[in-house]
């Protein structure tokens, strides 16, 4: 395990890891779609109602589950696996422990999607204690978690062993981003995993017929904000590590990059509890200090957009742009990475700030529980980010297939496609949202003058949910392709060169004791004192209530 | 590189970013610990601690009661829960066997009754348990079934209710119970084929009329919640109009009461119609 052997020609050794990790999630992730448009027609005037509600929130359920912890943890997995090869120059250590952990993530997927196909586990995938369902639904979850703990445990593991054949130099740039998202879900998932093994599996089992709500959420809420960021760091480090490089520029600030992913590291842990803004056994000063450190975690945002934007800048001055805007029109629009690194940046423009508002406190109160919250993380999770997988996607398959990917226009008609159809999606569904509409109900009666109103932004919803459709299913077409493409002779993988190469890194931003000391410590204070203060609390278990069997 | 010290007085990375922390979260904690909860004139807080105890969300001593004291104002004496039916054993089954001896006049031998009673063979015992209470109490009032149920304790009605949801249910529908004819057409006339009725399935929301099958439908599995397929019209309708009148109020925070408060006679025609023939 210990001797490193250097990687030779593309394409990647580990290959047949990454392409698996992404089918997977591809799948999951194109069913998953499939389902969330079938609900946005059923809600909507369109058509008349389901008469089941069941049957919708089954569908939310699946759709939920699959898009939030199957798709964004195999595509972490499996970029994780591929930055190691290419960024380190090593072959991945512990190849079997790596399909191992895909193989849990497998089985866990279906153990989960069973009961909750059948209709035993309606509980959503925030789980909604004091709802309890069937507890093959939890160990299937458990299970992925594990999975992608195997993953963390595996990217530990590399780094050691190339800062032992390296001592000193600087770690490359996406791998030590790629290493902060990797302890950011251990230590994020670790919330969850408390909630489903301590409260939910002993009820679900039939342990224990009672359940203390409040405190789930609390543990939740330790999970439920931060694997946001989880989920975001590969597209970050598409952003900092790809999109300079695809389009002839250069990274403006390699220190810059670092910073952010370590102000990620530290402060998007102990803030969930903006999540609880209107749970009243959350004490209003824990909310407060929430609500501070939400507006904290803007910042490496900021950063972010700042030194990308400075780095489009870079290219299009090298390739001749000139003037104030000038360098705008000389960029190379036509590639795929640049489209959607411009249509992730419109959308995380409008996504952060609808962010911004979430976490007000006062301004939370007119938004929260409406169909706003669920435009929000539509447009944010499922336009910024995935748009970005989309793009690492199509740049790494060369790389896994070996073949050439020669599907340009197909690639830019399915990243406008989902821009603008993500666009049609959310921003009546923000609009919507304002006007009232509550989230998660099956059935709205549209012949009510308080709901009138709203027919048309849903209906707009229904076509932009229509347009995604289509472009899900040309990203899978192109990617198919890919398999069929002519056998090339392909170049080493590169990430971006920094404008200015790194003469010297300080330890601090070259290690991750400092960031995982500060997350844990401001982790234990923001969630230790409401989770302490909570378990004191005498009899504030409730009756849990079973989902889909008997009464 | 790696003769600096990361842990160290000396390292500006450590020492800035602990103590920018330190003072970003004393100031936050001042402003939402101290100042806010302070500042708020509406709240009485003796000190700081009081204001600081008070944003950490330690609660408050308890204050009972909650509930209303007298019995009469309450709807009902039974608290409804999941679980509240302990699993039925064969001797809780055997003992309702021979107390529901007395029942048979209007329920039936098996629980199906032969006048226009309820049917109470298959029926959810959480529900029977509950109404043979309400009766007990008073909060539901029946000149027939209050004699019967007088001398019935907590474990005997348990057991009756235990032995009705053991008794299987005979899918009857008795020719006087609904007549298809009766029934407005379209989607709403009743039959096993034919369509429910858009108050069952969608209730009236501009009238603040939840869906009937809500609550009332075998998949919705909801605690001491009746079902009411087969059973019969007449009883049904009759339920259904005492609710409408409040002159039946055993259901919990008014539940049936607000759902059949706007409901029309013709309605509630049609809804005991469907059920029954259901």
């Amino acid at each position: 395990m210990s001797t490193i052997k250097p990687v030779s020609s593309a394409p990647l050794f580990c290959r047949h890891l990454v392409l698996t990790h992404f089918w997977v999630a591809f799948a999951a992730f194109f069913l998953a779609l499939l389902l969330g448009e079938w609900q946005m027609f059923i809600r909507s005037p369109l058509r008349h109602w389901l008469g089941d509600p069941e049957l919708y929130y089954r569908s939310v359920t699946a759709h939920g589950s699959a898009m939030a912890y199957v798709l964004p943890t195999l595509v972490a997995m499996g970029f994780g696996y591929a930055i190691v090869e290419t960024a380190l120059k090593q072959r991945l250590i512990g190849l079997r422990w790596a399909w191992a952990g895909l193989i849990l993530v497998v089985v866990g997927t279906v153990t989960a999607m069973l009961p909750v196909s059948l209709g035993l586990a309606t509980v959503l995938y925030t789980f909604y204690p004091p709802l309890i369902g069937n507890p093959f639904y939890y160990i299937g979850i458990v299970l992925v978690v594990v999975g992608s703990w195997v993953w963390v445990g595996l990217m530990a593991v590399n780094l050691q062993a190339w800062k032992r054949a390296n001592p000193g130099a600087p770690i490359p740039l996406p791998m030590f981003a790629n290493v902060a998202g990797a302890y950011l879900w251990a230590w994020t998932s670790l919330g969850a995993a408390i909630e489903i093994l301590c409260q939910i599996l002993p009820v679900a089992l039939g342990f224990r017929s009672t359940i203390d709500a409040g405190l789930a959420r609390v543990f939740f809420s330790w999970t439920l904000h931060a694997i946001v960021y989880f989920w975001l760091i590969p597209a970050y480090i598409a952003y900092y590590t790809l999109v300079p490089r695809a389009i002839g520029g250069r990274l403006y600030s390699d220190t810059m990059a670092r910073i952010s992913f370590v102000l990620f590291l530290v402060f998007s842990m102990p803030i969930g509890i903006h999540h609880l803004f209107q749970d009243p056994q959350v004490g209003a000063g824990i909310k407060f200090l929430h609500a501070v450190l939400t507006v904290m975690v803007s910042v490496p945002t900021f950063l972010t957009v700042f030194t990308i934007c400075a780095s489009v800048e870079i290219a299009g001055r090298l390739r001749g742009g000139r003037g104030l805007l000038g360098w705008l029109a000389a960029l190379p629009w036509k590639n795929p990475m640049m489209l959607a690194v411009a249509l992730s940046f419109v959308m995380l423009g409008f996504g952060g700030a609808g962010g911004l508002i979430n976490m007000s406190y006062e301004l939370n109160f007119a938004v929260h529980n409406t169909q706003w919250v669920t435009g929000h993380f539509h447009l944010i999770f499922g336009g910024a980010i995935v748009i970005m997988y989309f793009a690492v996607a199509y740049d790494l398959w060369p790389h896994l297939t070996g073949k050439a990917l020669l599907e340009g226009a197909m690639m830019r008609t399915q990243l406008w496609l989902w821009g603008i159809g993500m666009v049609i999606l959310t921003f009546p569904w923000h609009v919507v949202g304002i006007m009232g509409m509550p989230r998660r109900m099956a059935f709205y009666d549209y012949a009510d003058p308080a709901l009138a109103a709203m027919a048309l932004q849903v209906i707009l919803s229904v076509i932009g949910g229509l347009l995604l459709v289509v472009s899900g299913t040309l990203f899978v077409l192109v990617l198919l392709r890919g398999h069929r493409g002519e056998t090339i002779a392909l170049p080493e993988y590169r990430y971006s060169a920094p404008l200015h190469a790194l003469a010297r890194l300080p330890v601090a931003l070259n290690s991750f004791a400092l960031w995982l000391a500060l997350m844990v410590g401001l982790t234990i204070v923001n969630y230790g004192v409401p989770i302490y203060q909570l378990m004191g609390i005498q009899q504030t278990s409730v009756p849990a209530i079973s989902s889909g069997s008997g009464r | 590189m790696s003769e600096e010290r990361l842990f160290s007085l000396k390292n500006r990375w450590f020492t800035g970013s602990v103590a920018g922390l330190v003072l970003l979260m004393l100031l936050s904690a001042a402003v939402g610990f101290i100042w806010l909860p302070r500042a708020q004139t509406q709240r009485d807080l003796a000190g700081v601690w009081d204001a600081i105890c008070s944003a950490t969300g330690v609660a408050a001593p308890f204050s009972p009661p909650a509930l209303p004291d007298s019995e009469a104002i309450r709807s009902s004496n039974v608290v409804v829960a999941p679980g509240m039916m302990a699993s039925a054993d064969t001797q809780s089954v055997g003992r309702g066997a021979t107390l529901a001896m007395q029942c048979t006049m209007c329920h039936g031998a098996r629980g199906m009754s032969p006048a226009e009673a309820p049917h109470l063979a298959g029926q959810v015992a959480a529900a029977t348990y509950k109404q043979l209470r309400d009766f007990k109490s008073g909060h539901r009032s029946s000149a027939v079934m209050q004699p019967m149920v007088t001398r019935l304790d907590d474990r005997d009605m348990r057991d009756l209710a235990a032995y009705y949801a053991f008794l299987p249910r005979d899918h009857v529908v008795a020719p006087g119970d609904a007549s298809p004819g009766d029934a407005s057409p379209g989607d709403a006339s009743p039959g096993d084929a034919s369509p429910a009725p858009v108050l069952v399935s969608n209730g009236a929301p501009m009238r603040a009329i939840a869906a009937c099958s809500a609550c009332h439908a075998q998949g919705v599995h909801k605690a001491a919640v009746p079902l009411l397929d087969g059973q019969p019209a007449v009883y049904l309708e009759a339920q259904l109009s005492a609710f409408h009148g409040a002159a039946r109020h055993n259901d919990i925070n008014e539940q049936m009461r607000n759902a059949t408060r706007r409901l029309t006679p013709e309605e509630i025609r049609l809804l005991a119609a469907y059920y029954a023939s259901h």
